[in-house]
């Protein structure tokens, strides 16, 4: 399996939405921002236990670009994952990068492992 | 150990028997009590102060206890049953029908009886009392044929009556012995100024006469009144006694209980009667020999009543008759020592003949405290002054400031004292109001409200409560925060306008040009309603689609597991065999579980996203359309059968309500929005639990508005009565788009009236009486609305653009995300949760419907 896997053009993606893609065997949100960054968290919000994250609205508080939970509007730091209402929980987030034009999600970014 | 229960009588379920069960269940004394309360007339308990607006809105919804029972089945309530004797050495009770009932306590609450003094020809046909709901039927069924009635009695309740009378459209007389209306509560300048007001409504008033014969025609009816020192008789076709009350004390008497001397069963200040297992509360009783004939003080005598047989310290001695109401649509109040009975208490009169208004305060000789008062035609400052009374505190500098036009009622400027009970109704201290403001319980009149009931019943409060919060805010140097979010520094009434000023069609526009940064999940939903409001775009257009809040970016209702649920429209509830079939079928072919919603229609639950297209093609395909269950929009109105089929009904309720369901379907709004219609007064549609009610009349419909259920639930008020269906259609239109324009953030209608100064007054002058000149503003906006309506599912499932965001996964569509199971209970799919997430291959997932 290689560590960075193809998900789709960054054209795919509507701005300030997420999509779901199924990344190594699991559920993860890419979004992309306003400015054309894109980001990707698990798609499991810890609070609801539903895999929903990539349906949230996607904002900014401050200057930390962040997703809702369409279930109960936590906030996640899109960067790191961390959630900006309670920063003992968070999600996964993983490394992402964009070559001519196609977004590849990579393994889980080593600032959020536990 | 051996328990016991014991039996607790109440003799008679008015007001304050009704009280006094509630209070009995709430506080625990049917956990040692049996109930039984035995009640004379036909029907349970009803607001008997509210009895004028019978005509209006009917016996049932003034009940309080439509139902007929108590929730506590230890309560049992016989009603169209009387309590005929007690025999209080056997301790038990006999009834009318026979019955022997024992008791271990006695509570007699029998009220009071109109006194009809012995007038020859008080006995003739068309004369009547003004006291129960059979009064008022006897009373509108003699209307039809009448032509001219008198009142006599020109007391507060002789006035209630007359309004009753002009109401019905009879030509109304007020016969009056004293030489004034109102004379117990008002003097006779204040008296000279009501009775002017009366006057120009096309009411006759007669004081200071004596009714000597009430004479009769040849068909034995009433056909004149004659009055001692008057030639001339005054001709009248009915009579209605309004001439005062008298406690209904003869169960006492005829047991041996001491009575007072002017009537009324004598009790201590716990309630007890000479026999000490036997307690009397309400208009029956006399504590220290006095009878109350207001229910405030009624209300109190049932808590202490409670309290005593709990063997609490509770008592009651003497209670503030302050009286403010609006008679006839004109405001009375009166306060303390209205008449100037203190030694040496000086008089502040401000009165204006033209405008009808006649304020007087009673101050104490040192011009330091007030000590009553009277208001007519403007009573607004009675919020403030009577607390000031109660409280004993220190008179401001130049106290006519109090009464002069000026004035706001509020009381600006004045400081009470934290005892000063604010909400004589519910016994609210200010101290009690602005402790919950400080220490953040609340922050709105309506928060409030909710905290500490101040301002739910007669509401005359209201203005000094908000006063108290804006005071309290101002004292802490805390602006009240009315922006939306971080991002926009405006309120969603401003950012509203912004958008209509400028003509804005995105959010990009609007956060450039009035923002910061890129917006949250608080104002991007608020801006998509505004945009929908004004442009009704749909809601997955390019503009809008990623403002959209969970439910409206998906069109249906995300559920505990991640899965939707889906809510074709049935408008008015009514639906064809045809389609019913058709729902079953969708809902059996994608294993959705089905359940009947309160709204009149049906939901289907557990569907994943990627399945929703192909569910709403199946529904569009066979006639359906989205409900808006997902948007803060409308939802239903639900409806009666109405005349159609029902033996009861007076207009087609059902048709009303499709019209109206069709009229405002997809309407965006602050929050959801609901609607009922009923097709009598029966009120079988809940309308009056509505954002906006409409009950049928003989007439056409009443307009109620501002209801809901929900965690804190409202009573809808009636804006207008006897509309025509065109009218109904008209004031409703403005109602809700003016609601749309001005209301806070999920702001539903109900708090959002509590916020309007002068509520709903306020709102029924700018919808009925257009004084804003908005009328045909608000009415061509709901025009655009209604002209531009398409239906969300089926413009979404015509766009390839926007199905291509239903999918699983965006890089594997046909794989369903196995973090969504199910379960199966009582024959239906139920999510099944997990506190990890799947990982796909470890589960088997779910496969996709082959339907």
């Amino acid at each position: 399996m290689s560590d960075w896997q193809q998900i789709c053009r960054v054209d795919d993606l509507e701005r300030e939405r997420g999509v779901t893609a199924l990344v190594h065997g699991q559920a993860v949100a890419i979004f992309r921002t306003h400015d054309d960054q894109v980001y990707a968290l698990g798609n499991y919000d810890p609070f609801a236990h539903a895999s929903v994250l990539a349906r949230g609205i996607i904002g900014t508080r401050g200057d930390v670009p962040f997703v809702a939970s369409p279930m109960h509007k936590q906030a996640f730091d899109l960067r790191t994952g961390v959630c900006l209402d309670d920063d003992s929980v968070s999600v996964p987030a993983y490394d992402v990068k964009v070559v001519d034009g196609t977004i590849l999600v990579g393994p889980r970014k080593a600032s959020t492992l536990a | 150990m051996i328990h016991v229960r014991k039996t607790l009588v109440v003799a008679g379920h008015g007001m304050v028997g009704h009280r006094f069960v509630l209070a009995a269940i709430e506080r625990g004394l049917t956990e040692t009590y049996d109930i039984v309360v035995v009640g004379e007339e036909a029907r349970p308990a009803y607001d008997r102060v509210a009895l004028t607006s019978f005509f209006e809105v009917g016996a049932e919804a003034l009940s309080y206890l439509p139902d007929g029972s108590y929730e506590d089945p230890r309560v049992r309530l016989l009603t169209g049953t009387q309590v005929t004797g007690i025999d209080r050495d056997a301790r038990q009770v006999t009834l009318d029908n026979g019955d022997v009932q024992a008791y271990d306590a006695l509570v007699l609450a029998t009220g009071a009886a109109p006194f009809v003094p012995p007038v020859p020809g008080h006995d003739l046909d068309n004369v009547f009392v003004y006291r129960t709901i059979e009064d008022l039927e006897a009373i509108r069924e003699a209307s039809k044929s009448a032509k001219a009635g008198a009142v006599i009695g020109g007391g507060l309740l002789g006035l209630e009556a007359a309004n009753a009378l002009h109401q019905l459209g009879v030509q109304t007389h007020v016969v009056e012995l004293a030489p004034r209306l109102m004379a117990v509560q008002i003097d006779d300048a204040g008296g000279r100024t009501l009775t002017r007001h009366v006057e120009q409504l096309g009411l006759t008033v007669h004081c200071g006469v004596m009714t000597e014969l009430i004479d009769a025609g040849a068909d034995g009816k009433v056909d004149s009144l004659k009055f001692k020192d008057r030639d001339e008789p005054l001709d009248v076709d009915m009579v209605v006694f309004s001439a005062g009350i008298r406690p209904r004390d003869a169960l006492a008497r005829d047991c041996g209980l001491a009575v007072a001397e002017r009537g009324g069963i004598l009790v201590d200040e716990q309630m007890r009667t000479s026999d000490d297992r036997i307690y009397a509360i309400g208009e029956c009783a006399a504590p220290g020999g006095q009878m109350y004939g207001l229910v405030a003080p009624g209300y109190s005598m049932a808590e202490v009543a409670v309290d005593a047989l709990l063997g609490g310290p509770g008592t009651f001695t003497g209670a503030d008759m302050s009286t403010k109401l609006k008679l006839l649509g004109v405001d009375v109040a009166s306060f303390g020592d209205a008449f100037a009975g203190t030694e040496g208490a000086l008089e502040l009169v401000f009165a204006d003949a033209v405008a009808g208004v006649y304020k007087k305060l009673v101050v104490s000789n040192d011009g330091k405290r007030l000590l009553g008062g009277i208001l007519v035609g403007d009573a607004s400052a009675y919020g403030v002054l009577r607390p000031m009374v109660a409280s004993g505190m220190e008179l401001p500098e130049n106290p006519e400031e109090l009464i002069l036009p000026a004035s706001t009622g509020s009381g600006a400027g004045v400081t009470l004292p934290d005892e000063a009970q604010i909400c004589s109704c519910n016994d609210v201290t200010k101290g009690e109001i602005v402790a919950v403001v400080a220490d953040g319980q609340a922050d709105d009149v309506a928060g409030v409200k909710a905290c500490t009931n101040a301002g739910t019943t007669c509401g005359s409060c209201v203005p000094v409560v908000k006063r108290l919060i804006e005071d309290h805010f101002a004292s802490i140097g805390r602006e009240i925060d009315r922006t939306i979010c971080e991002h926009f520094p405006l309120s969603r009434q401003e950012l509203f306008d912004v958008v209509a000023v400028h003509g804005y069609r995105s959010f990009d526009q609007i956060i450039e040009a009035h923002g910061s940064g890129r917006g949250c999940d608080i104002c991007k939903p608020a801006v998509a309603s505004i945009l929908a409001s004004q442009f009704n775009e749909h809601v997955l257009g390019r503009n809008t689609a990623a403002l959209q809040d969970t439910n409206d970016a998906y069109l249906a209702n995300l559920q505990k597991n991640g899965s939707y649920s889906v809510v074709p429209r049935i408008p008015g509830g009514e639906i064809t065999p045809e389609k019913l079939i058709v729902i079953g079928e969708v809902a059996r072919d994608f294993g959705l579980y089905t359940k009947i919603t309160g709204g009149q229609r049906i939901d289907l639950f557990g569907a994943r996203m990627e399945q929703l297209p192909a569910i709403w093609q199946r529904l569009v395909a066979a006639g359906f359309e989205s409900g808006h269950a997902y948007g803060k929009s409308l939802r239903t109105v639900k409806s009666c059968v109405g005349s159609t089929w029902c033996r009861f009904g007076v207009q087609d309720s059902v048709g009303m309500a499709i019209e109206l369901e069709l009229r405002y379907r997809g309407l965006r709004s602050p929050h959801k929005l609901k609607g009922g219609v009923s097709g009598c007064a029966r009120e079988c549609a809940e309308a009056r639990g509505k954002d906006f009610g409409v009950i049928a009349t003989e007439k056409g419909w009443n307009l109620y508005v501002c209801g809901n259920g929900g965690m804190v639930p409202a009573h809808a008020q009636l804006l207008a009565g006897d509309v025509d269906s065109e009218t109904l259609i008209r004031y409703l239109d403005r109602f809700l788009m003016y609601y749309i324009r001005t209301a806070d953030r999920l702001q539903r209608t109900s708090t959002w009236l509590d916020s309007i100064d002068g509520g709903l007054d306020r709102v029924r002058e700018i919808v009925v009486d257009d004084a804003l000149g908005l009328g045909a503003e608000l009415e061509a906006e709901m025009a655009r609305h209604v002209g531009s309506y398409v239906d969300e599912w089926r413009a979404t499932i015509e766009d390839p653009e926007k199905l291509a965001r239903f999918v699983s996964f965006v890089n594997a569509p046909d794989v369903p995300d196995a973090n969504i199971s199910f379960e199966v209970e009582r024959d239906q799919i139920k999510p099944q949760l997990s506190s990890e997430p799947v990982t796909l291959g470890s589960h088997i997932p779910v496969g996709a419907p082959t339907a």
